[in-house]
């Protein structure tokens, strides 16, 4: 039924029409690598593996989603976050250039999780101190200590005595002489110094508000160090954990970061937000967050509040605090974070990742992709001269070669050319650079398929067989090579579409899409054009190939 | 018109030539690959896509030199600096430091814009890729080589007969060897869209062994095609084949020069392992695949035993 040439014209106008409608209605989604933008491969932050695959991967599950929350939110059109395999996550970003990356990266990367603890006196910490100095000291050696210029002993400088009321412990002054630079020291005198050690007292000063010590931004980096160790992290005493602060602060010429003494139990979190949103300090003109609890995060928030008027509190975020204000009375189901000189977008930022939830787990990002915008455009005017150019030396050499039965293979090829383009529009792919590539790649291709058929159908008038049966000899004989080239060709973007990643991924795409196409375009379309071409002449007139 | 017509060129008869050349090939390619071992402490020059680093591509709005870049980015210390297209844009390339595999993109941005002015120059580009994803690449890449391998011997065994299966997948190792070769001698950069190049070499190259093929396996269904010399009957398909294999190719490479010339930088190394392996392809159809051919018929014999059961399948194939 599809082989009277009326019926045959209907069919290729038809797919002409479809493939105009998509193109129209759809239009084709334009890779990263064209129309810039951002793209990032997400995993959970797990270099030691801690978690075990199922913990990671329903870390990756959540994450999807509050991700798409934030994204959205962000005000990212058509972005893609995508799982690939079980524990890992890609997230395309059209159109976020080069100067926005920094605020994106930072919207997908923030854990937000925020928790409000109980700020303590430093007091609560000062008797494991000792303690934690002699871990620090059995944890790295005195030897990497001494290499890091931190084989201090007890305080010295008069602020820091400042915390001891200037009663240093006893072991720390005795025998502060004849440590240092003695490295021939018998093995056992090196160890009584060690007791000595105080490597992280030393880097304590005396904090100007409750519950804090200063530290020398200098100092921040290595102080970090001890505390992350894990013999130090279990010395703290029970239910005291230490939070940095977020600003700096001057004091005279230098800079400190305050060292905070809170509970570790958080007595509200994050998760019990209803609503947060991005506001100016009507007072001082200065960015913050203003937030809603829900029923049950108000009525505990405001019972905790009502029992500690006059403490401080920590507003801590991804461990870090950023602000520890003093409770004045007692606080109901809303506050405040004050963002002190930060931009109204970062306001703006913090306030949609607290909205969104916090991620489950820290990710980290395994790789990154971002291309301007001016480059993708540049890309594209570049294929499409570069297209226009090889369409003119395909028509040329087909028509030159072929002469009318060029002409109808070059007509083919417009069709073919239709086809693969709404292919692309009408399945939702994505044309990448490399896909760029593969589709004027394929048209040398699709042109392969007319040339096998156009050389059978000459070798078959060269054996003296009537026009109209050379030409049916002609495609029925150059079939088989096109079915197979063809299907090997398919299986090869088949692999490539399995194993490719992003760009790889879409020259597939287009590979296959063509290959299908100058498949029906070869075979049908040419054909078709064939038979109008062959209507008007008898069986045995000449034609011109 | 008509090119190579009634072309009786002795293509079997040159095969040892043939041989000789592409040996010379792939004996040079394996040279430049160790020669590389030994300098780059790579067999391929790898690209951040593979070896984990940063490529960040900048365009400089005033002319700016490529040692006006170094200095001001550390001088002596400074990454691999390479101009890019244009007059004023260059790429740098630099391993990761560290965990955070954005901090090198960072500090470079920071170190020009105290060097020439924040506004002095636009970043276009920025690639970070971290180790993990780079091994996971090369081991994917080799696994989509082998697959594809695999997967059309299957097909083309089952469609003709297995000595074609192996002569088409001498013929692509072959082309793979010289492209991977020339590769390495030439140091062209490995990136993601390389391994997509390769692979359509890949498909390419059994593409054009098919059509050869597909004419001799119709040849040799024809009438006495079995009694004739295969010899002989390898050659003659590879004639008749000829007018198609020259066009073919020529209105691809065409089209390749033409993104070759215009397509701009991004794409420009991508298109020259194409058009590389297209010729290499259509070079190996006629004096690799077909030459292997005849040789396995020669040491195993042209599988007699299965001809009965073929016959069968061969009504079907000859009339599909």
């Amino acid at each position: 039924m599809f082989n009277s040439i009326r019926a045959r014209i209907i069919v290729i106008l038809l797919a002409i029409g479809v493939s105009i409608g998509y193109l129209v209605t759809n239009q084709i989604k334009l890779g990263l690598d064209l129309q810039g933008g951002m793209h990032l491969v997400l995993e959970v932050d797990d270099p030691e593996e801690t978690m075990t695959a199922d913990a990671r991967a329903d870390a990756i599950d959540r994450a999807e989603r509050i991700l798409r929350t934030r994204i959205d939110e962000f005000g990212v059109e058509e972005p893609i976050i995508q799982k690939v395999g079980r524990e890992r996550l890609i997230v395309e970003l059209p159109g976020i250039g080069l100067n926005e990356e920094n605020r994106a990266k930072n919207v997908i990367q923030q854990s937000a999780f925020l928790e409000f603890k109980l700020v303590l006196p430093v007091t609560a910490l000062e008797a494991a101190l000792a303690r934690m100095d002699r871990q620090i000291v059995g944890a790295l050696g005195i030897d990497s200590l001494r290499a890091l210029g931190r084989d201090t002993e007890g305080p010295t400088t008069d602020i820091q005595n400042l915390i001891f009321g200037g009663e240093v412990p006893d072991s720390t002054g005795a025998q502060a002489d004849s440590t240092g630079v003695e490295n021939e020291a018998e093995e056992a005198e090196e160890e009584d110094q060690t007791v000595n050690l105080r490597p992280l007292t030393a880097l304590l000063a005396s904090g100007d508000v409750e519950g804090a010590y200063l530290v020398a931004t200098e100092d921040v980096e290595i102080a970090t160090q001890f505390l992350e160790l894990p013999q130090v992290q279990r010395a703290l005493p029970r239910n005291v954990s230490l939070h940095w602060e977020g600003e700096l602060i001057g004091v005279g010429q230098r800079t400190y970061r305050r060292l905070m003494v809170t509970e570790e139990n958080s007595f509200v979190t994050g998760d019990m937000l209803e609503d947060a949103i991005a506001q100016r300090d009507p007072q001082f003109n200065q960015a913050q967050v203003a937030f809603q609890f829900n029923r049950a995060g108000g009525r505990r928030f405001s019972n905790f509040t009502t029992q500690h008027i006059g403490d401080h509190i920590a507003i801590v975020l991804d461990d870090e605090i950023v602000s520890a204000p003093i409770v004045q009375d007692r606080i109901g189901a809303s506050g405040v974070i004050n963002m002190g000189n930060a931009d109204i977008s970062d306001a703006g930022d913090l306030a949609l990742v607290l909205r969104a939830g916090a991620l489950p787990a820290p990710l980290q990002i395994m790789e990154e992709r971002t291309v301007g915008p001016s480059l993708g455009q540049d890309s594209i005017d570049r294929g499409r001269i570069a297209g226009i150019i090889g369409m003119v030396f395909v028509v040329v050499i087909m028509t030159l070669y072929y002469r009318v039965a060029g002409v109808l293979a070059v007509a083919a090829l417009g069709v073919y050319l239709l086809l693969v383009l709404g292919g692309l529009a009408a399945f939702g792919f994505t044309l990448t650079l490399p896909g760029m590539a593969g589709l004027i790649l394929s048209v040398g291709m699709a042109v392969d398929a007319n040339v096998l058929i156009f050389e059978r159908i000459r070798e078959e008038l060269i054996l003296g067989r009537a026009t109209r049966t050379a030409v049916d000899e002609g495609f029925a004989h150059a079939l088989s090579a096109i079915v197979d080239a063809n299907i090997t060709t398919l299986i090869t973007a088949l692999i490539l579409f399995q194993f490719g990643t992003g760009p790889v991924k879409g020259f597939a795409v287009t590979l296959a899409i063509g290959i299908v196409a100058s498949f029906f375009s070869a075979l049908y379309v040419t054909r078709s054009f064939f038979l109008i071409y062959l209507s008007g002449k008898k069986a045995s007139d000449p034609i011109s190939i | 018109m008509r090119l190579f017509d009634k072309a009786e060129f002795q293509f079997i008869d040159q095969r040892r030539r043939a041989y000789v050349a592409s040996a010379g090939l792939i004996v040079v390619g394996i040279a430049a690959m160790i020669f590389n071992v030994v300098s780059i402490g790579s067999w391929q020059n790898y690209g951040v896509d593979f070896t984990g680093g940063s490529l960040i591509q900048v365009e400089f709005h005033e002319p700016t030199t490529a040692a006006q870049l170094r200095a001001a980015l550390g001088g002596a210390q400074a990454p691999p600096i390479t101009r890019f297209g244009e007059e004023n844009d260059f790429t740098i390339r630099a391993p990761l430091e560290g965990d955070d595999i954005e901090a090198v993109a960072i500090r470079f941005d920071e170190q020009m814009a105290t060097a020439f002015g924040s506004s002095a120059f636009t970043v276009v580009r920025t690639e970070s890729v971290g180790p993990k994803i780079g091994a996971e690449l090369e081991r994917n890449a080799a696994l989509a080589i082998l697959f594809s391998f695999l997967l059309t011997m299957i097909y083309i065994a089952m469609r003709f007969e297995l000595r074609f299966g192996l002569a088409a997948v001498i013929a692509t190792l072959h082309d793979i060897l010289i492209t991977l070769g020339f590769l390495a001698f030439f140091k062209v950069e490995i990136a993601l869209p390389t391994v997509a190049a390769i692979l359509t070499i890949v498909g390419y190259s059994l593409n054009d062994t098919i059509v050869v093929f597909d004419r001799v396996r119709e040849n040799l269904n024809a009438k006495g095609g079995r009694r004739q010399d295969p010899k002989e009957l390898v050659n003659g398909s590879i004639n008749e084949t000829l007018p198609r294999t020259v066009l073919t190719s020529g209105t691809t490479l065409v089209v390749l020069l033409a993104l070759l010339l215009v397509g701009g930088a991004v794409i420009r190394d991508f298109t020259f392992v194409l058009m590389l392996g297209v010729a290499v392809g259509t070079y190996s159809s006629i004096f690799v695949a077909s030459p292997a051919l005849l040789e396995i018929q020669k040491r195993f014999g042209d599988g007699t035993a299965g001809r009965e059961r073929r016959k069968k399948r061969g009504a079907q194939t000859s009339t599909a």
